[in-house]
């Protein structure tokens, strides 16, 4: 019974949510709390934080977390499988559909015609990573770190998971030298 | 030896997309189009579009899909673990620690450093479309601009949902392209 609310919690969650995984976290949050009553808003919002300090899609983090607590390796599996394979292989049969008729002209046009929108999307996307970060950082830290990035992935090739792992390291140390501040400000 | 490859491929976006799937399309791209040569950046916006108006997570879908493409069921199976595994075995094992570091300051920080520069991924990947789009084997120049332009109007200022526009691209595509 636990297995079937679990698969049908993440399902609907899962094929329900347009824009990926982000968006669909106010579906999830309406199935775990509200209908199937698994946590309340707090420990969701506790299992939110904690998934966002991890890397990795938001969205599968949360239904394996919470299919791990209801109904242990199982319910992670089953929970983990409802989300992620119904949309996975729609969009198999989309796409290899898709390809298979693409000689004809009229599909031909319709996958030109798609590109511009998706880089209408992603240069959406895009703006909204650069007003958030002037936000938190500031803008002069934000827009040098922006400068930055481009130089070192544009100008000299440096493989992004390089440039990642080095802010991530630069996280750490510049926040752990933040707490010390604060602790020693406490103190005084 | 593919599957591997495919492991690999994303692997590394699987990890260093902080702030969930979105962030890690423009990692997915470096690995599949610029590192293994799977796909063109033709290939690449085709299926983010597509994939977009389909429901379901982002990094998902283009793992599937990919691995699919590549390797058959196996290697859809093979790209869906890369994605999802290494965060999931975290989440569960440093569940304790996190709880107590979760409003710790390293914390925040990450999300806050990596932004920018997942913002200039995302804004390369932008460029890369249009130049293509603009070539003689996408859309060309006028049809860019005019698809170009509608999207951003729909999206940007009137918040249309994207699945409609892009089953309105579609439909243009179809009949004017």
């Amino acid at each position: 019974m636990k297995q079937k609310d679990l698969f049908i919690a993440f399902f609907r969650s899962g094929i329900l949510g347009f824009g990926g995984g982000p968006s669909a976290i106010p579906l999830v949050h309406r199935e775990v709390v509200l209908v199937f009553k698994w946590m309340n808003d707090e420990e969701f919002s506790d299992v939110l934080a904690l998934a966002n300090a991890l890397p990795g899609p938001i969205n599968t983090k949360m239904a394996g977390y919470i299919g791990w607590r209801v109904g242990g390796f199982w319910g992670m599996m089953n929970a983990l499988f409802a989300t992620a394979i119904p949309t996975v292989v729609l969009m198999i049969l989309f796409l290899t559909l898709l390809t298979a008729h693409k000689d004809k002209p009229w599909v031909a046009g319709m996958s030109k015609a798609v590109l511009p929108v998706a880089g209408v999307l992603l240069g959406i996307l895009a703006w909204d990573f650069i007003v958030k970060s002037n936000k938190t950082l500031g803008w002069i830290w934000g827009s040098l770190l922006i400068l930055a990035s481009v130089i070192i992935l544009e100008f000299l090739h440096i493989h992004p998971g390089i440039l990642i792992a080095a802010l991530l390291i630069a996280a750490f140390v510049l926040g752990s030298k933040k707490k010390d501040k604060q602790e020693k400000g406490g103190q005084s | 030896m593919i599957y591997w490859q495919i492991f690999l491929a994303f692997f590394i976006p699987g990890i260093l997309g902080y702030g969930g799937g979105p962030s890690s399309i423009p990692l997915i791209e470096n690995e599949v189009v610029n590192t293994y040569g799977w796909l063109t950046v033709h290939e690449f916006s085709e299926m983010l579009a597509l994939g977009n108006a389909l429901p379901g997570p982002i990094a998902t879908k283009m793992a599937g899909y990919i691995g699919y493409q590549q390797a058959g069921v196996l290697g859809a199976v093979v790209a869906l673990l890369a994605t999802v595994a290494p965060s999931m075995v975290l989440m569960i094992t440093l569940l304790g620690l996190l709880l107590k570091y979760k409003h710790s300051p390293q914390v925040k920080k990450m999300t806050q450093l990596v932004r920018p520069a997942i913002a200039v991924l995302l804004g390369i990947m932008t460029l890369d479309f249009f130049v293509n789009s603009i070539s003689p084997d996408g859309a060309g120049y006028i049809h860019t601009i005019i698809i170009g332009v509608a999207s951003l109007l729909l999206l940007g200022k009137w918040k249309i949902h994207p699945a409609y526009v892009i089953a309105g691209a579609l439909v243009y595509g179809a009949i004017f392209l």
